[in-house]
């Protein structure tokens, strides 16, 4: 008999609040974190707006020499699996090292680092055969971010599995998927899994603007991400972290734990198209979400709530919404339909988990979150996507995809525990 | 019913070796790859020797429309899965898009191209970084490119777990397998050897200062004194056994039959390192005894310190000189994610003409190490099993075992 994952914590850093209360605080109430990019200067690029958070790492209990060797992604990530495990009320001193395991989702990983040693190395570019005499002993880190599952793993004592999982803008979703593999095959017992990205620096700003992905709404930037509007023009990039404490279901309910939900199915399926682009009918999509729905043994009407993508560009919109209508057939519209990137921006890899966390809040709040900034709808774009106002609703069970870079398509299903349990 | 993972096609890029048999060949004569980088002026750097893919054309293998949008990295890559489906004789055309999956590991993504692209960036500005950027520098580039070559549709990953990661990505494939995705090309390929990426390299405080491409990576030596960077890795078409038949498959060069992977305990706790627990957990897995596994290919990382916890572990599992202990990385130079699948071919090889490859150097293994180090010259064998260990800086661990195919 297969194994059960529940998720029995979360720990959450998205712009516009710290923690899981602030940041359903914001989603549930429809407001917006996005901004003027403060965190360098932006002035040559096309896209001026980000999702930023106001991370201070001393208040957030790191140490001096923690906050020297880490890049921002791996403090995101290590201050919330802290979290995480706090708000799993596990005692990991109980758990055996061997039985805990590690997956952290990043696309960009250590992106600020290497811009800044880069910079340093290179007298501002200047210098193509860098100066090693201005060598970090962290630069080997930045390049080959495996130092993120390290991190993860020594912050919550895990000797089993560690791995980090680089799926682009999947990545958050594939890390939760790859840590109940883990989990469901008898590997541990224990995963903490998530995700994390910190872009908001000049050459991730670059790529993006090279291919016109990011919006140039910079004269409104509180209200540049919109998701399914007619007047969308492009995603607004954003920095955040997830993480989440995943247990074996038995054990869970042998210590009396608090589950937010049990994931029930996931899948991956690539589009073998574009590196960047996607074919409008979201065949690949569409058969991650069916196989994810077969694994959960539900219907596509049992679909409550399903946490969108919507990334906010053109393409990526009408891709989805085609991919929903072929795997969920009628339901498609009468299910609701959200996209919190319209609130909190498009955080590369770290996003899926993010996302996961906020389906995790809307079971437990019975809460759908809202698509802020929708006012008219693409007419491609033809679902209930939850315009600018919450909405109560009875949730059993959730879908949460993720679509990325190289093709990546990625669905998972999480239901309820007493839902799950029936 | 069998849930083999088999494995029905290799493709190699090695700096010793462009293709699988040019590959094991020079691996066999001891014909090795090292030597002094050529792909720009290294005198200022401390270091000065890598395992490099020298006259590599990509023009010859790959479209040209492939040549703009991709590091050197991805297109080694997509040369070694080429060469593993045509290997296989896999016709992606003649089967389910869905059912095909690719799942790769990386440590260091397009480096060489993203350097570029940052030197562009901060000498001349954000409008002169190339629209390839966004998807030439990401780790998931060579699952993306390989995928989207072939018109591979099944699951897609890709893992960085440093040099551990290439066999977790093995592990990944056939856990694909049992969960119903009947074929997956999976592997490794890693480059990073322009000026950024091997200052990069050289932070780590683990490369030879050594100018003698004969002395500089003498893993499990007395002489020992750090490691070799490389180049390359290698693609394997794994598939289930099920699938296999039902394609008619012409060649099974064995299976993947255990895997297993563990992390060290913080240095500070007091605890043992875990890589003996991944060989034994990996042993287990394939369902056998220490006893059935005739080599085992080891991660032979080439320092002191790094080697003497190896082969401590390697004695405890196999008993003091137990088991011949096979490094052909030291031909190579240690290749990140591309050195564990590299390690698994040249056990499968081995397993199938019965001759395990020899480090090249003569010297001395310190008896303290405790292991049978292969040296000189091929030494025969009958082993029907191997164990490939790897392991990433800061305490990854990842163990598999293969064994050979069936005779007859």
């Amino acid at each position: 008999m297969t194994r059960r994952v529940v998720v029995t914590g979360l720990g959450v850093r998205a712009p516009g609040g710290s923690g899981a209360r602030q940041f359903w605080d914001l989603l549930s109430s429809g407001r917006t974190a996005t901004r003027s990019i403060t965190s360098f200067d932006a002035s040559a690029c096309r896209s001026q707006v980000a999702g930023e958070i106001d991370f201070d790492p001393v208040a957030e209990g790191l140490s001096p020499r923690e906050i020297r060797r880490m890049d921002r992604a791996a403090q995101f990530a290590v201050v919330c699996s802290r979290e995480a495990v706090a708000d799993s009320g596990l005692s990991f001193e109980g758990v055996r090292p061997e039985r805990i395991g590690v997956s952290v989702g990043s696309a960009v990983a250590a992106a600020m680092s290497l811009e800044k040693e880069y910079r340093v190395l290179s007298d501002q570019g200047r210098e193509w055969e860098v100066d090693p005499t201005y060598l970090t002993p962290h630069m080997f880190d930045h390049m080959v971010p495996s130092v993120l599952g390290a991190e993860v793993a020594w912050t919550v004592g895990a000797e089993g599995p560690v791995t980090v999982v680089s799926d682009g803008c999947t990545s958050g979703l594939d890390s939760v998927g790859y840590a109940c593999r883990l989990i469901q095959e008898g590997s541990v017992d224990v995963m903490l899994a998530g995700a994390t990205d910190t872009p908001l620096t000049p050459i991730v700003a670059a790529c993006f603007d090279a291919i016109k992905a990011t919006t140039p709404r910079n004269d409104d930037a509180e209200h540049a991400s919109r998701p399914f509007d007619l007047s969308r023009n492009g995603f607004v990039l954003a920095e955040g972290a997830a993480m989440f404490v995943l247990e074996e279901y038995e054990s869970a309910v042998r210590r009396g734990a608090r589950i937010y939900a049990e994931v029930t199915g996931y899948a991956t399926r690539l589009n073998a198209h574009h590196m960047t682009g996607l074919k409008t009918d979201g065949r690949e999509m569409a058969e991650a979400i069916r196989v994810a729905l077969d694994e959960s043994r539900i219907d596509p009407t049992a679909i409550d709530y399903v946490n969108a993508h919507g990334s906010g560009t053109k393409q990526n919109d009408r891709h989805e919404t085609a991919a929903f209508k072929r795997s969920l057939g009628d339901h498609a519209y009468a299910v609701p339909v959200s996209s919190i990137k319209s609130m909190v921006g498009h955080s590369l890899g770290a996003i899926g988990s993010i996302e996961i966390a906020a389906s995790l809040l809307a079971l437990t709040h019975q809460v759908v979150p809202p698509t802020a900034n929708l006012h008219t709808a693409d007419p491609e774009c033809d679902l209930d996507y939850v315009p600018l106002t919450a909405r109560e609703a009875r949730l059993r069970s959730v879908l949460t995809v993720g679509s990325g870079f190289g093709g990546f398509q990625s669905a998972m299903v999480l239901r309820r525990p007493e839902e799950a349990a029936a | 019913m069998s849930d083999r993972a088999l494995i029905t096609g290799i493709g190699v890029v090695a700096p010793n070796g462009l293709g699988v048999k040019e590959y094991w060949n020079a691996t066999l004569e001891g014909r090795g790859g090292i030597a002094p980088l050529t792909r720009f002026d290294a005198s200022r750097y401390p270091s000065r020797l890598a395992g490099q893919i020298l006259g590599f054309d990509p023009a010859e293998h790959l479209p040209n429309r492939l040549l703009p949008q991709t590091d050197v990295s991805t297109r080694l890559a997509l040369v070694a899965a080429e060469q593993a489906l045509a290997d296989g004789g896999v016709d992606p055309a003649e089967l389910v898009d869905f059912d095909l999956g690719v799942i790769t590991s990386n440590a260091s993504g397009g480096f060489a191209f993203t350097h570029r692209e940052f030197a562009n960036l901060w000498s001349k500005g954000p409008e002169y970084v190339s629209v390839y950027e966004s998807f030439a520098w990401f780790y998931a580039v060579n699952t993306g490119q390989v995928s989207i070559r072939h018109k591979l549709r099944g699951p897609g990953a890709a893992l960085v777990a440093e040099q551990a990661g290439g066999l977790d990505a093995l592990g990944h494939a056939r856990r694909s397998l049992r969960l119903g995705t009947p074929l997956v090309v999976t592997g490794g390929v890693d480059s990073a050897l322009d000026p950024w990426g091997w200052a990069s390299h050289l932070s780590s405080g683990l490369i030879s200062d050594s100018d003698d491409p004969d002395r500089a990576y003498l893993p499990f030596d007395a002489r020992a004194r750090g490691h070799v960077p490389g180049e390359g890795g290698a693609f394997l078409v794994m598939e289930d056994e099920q699938g296999a038949l039902r394609r008619g498959a012409g060649q099974v060069y064995g299976e993947l039959a255990g895997y297993a992977a563990t992390f060290d305990p913080h240095p500070d706790s007091g605890r043992p390192p875990a890589l003996r627990r991944a060989a034994e957990l990996a042993i287990a897995d394939a369902g056998l005894e220490p006893s059935d596994i005739g080599v085992v290919f080891a991660d032979a990382a080439g320092s002191a310190d790094l080697d003497r916890t190896e082969a401590e572990a390697i004695a405890a599992v196999f008993g003091p000189r137990g088991v011949p202990v096979a490094a052909p990385k030291a031909l190579t130079g240690r290749l990140l994610a591309g050195g564990g699948p590299l390690d698994v071919v040249a056990a499968l090889f081995a397993l199938r003409d019965g001759l395990l490859p020899a480090v090249p150097y003569e010297g001395e293994t310190p008896d303290a190490y405790g292991i049978d180090l292969v040296r000189g010259t091929p030494r025969p064998t009958s082993a029907r099993a191997a164990l490939v260990l790897a392991r990433g800086r800061w305490g990854f661990n990842s163990a598999v075992v293969v064994k050979a195919a069936d005779r007859g």
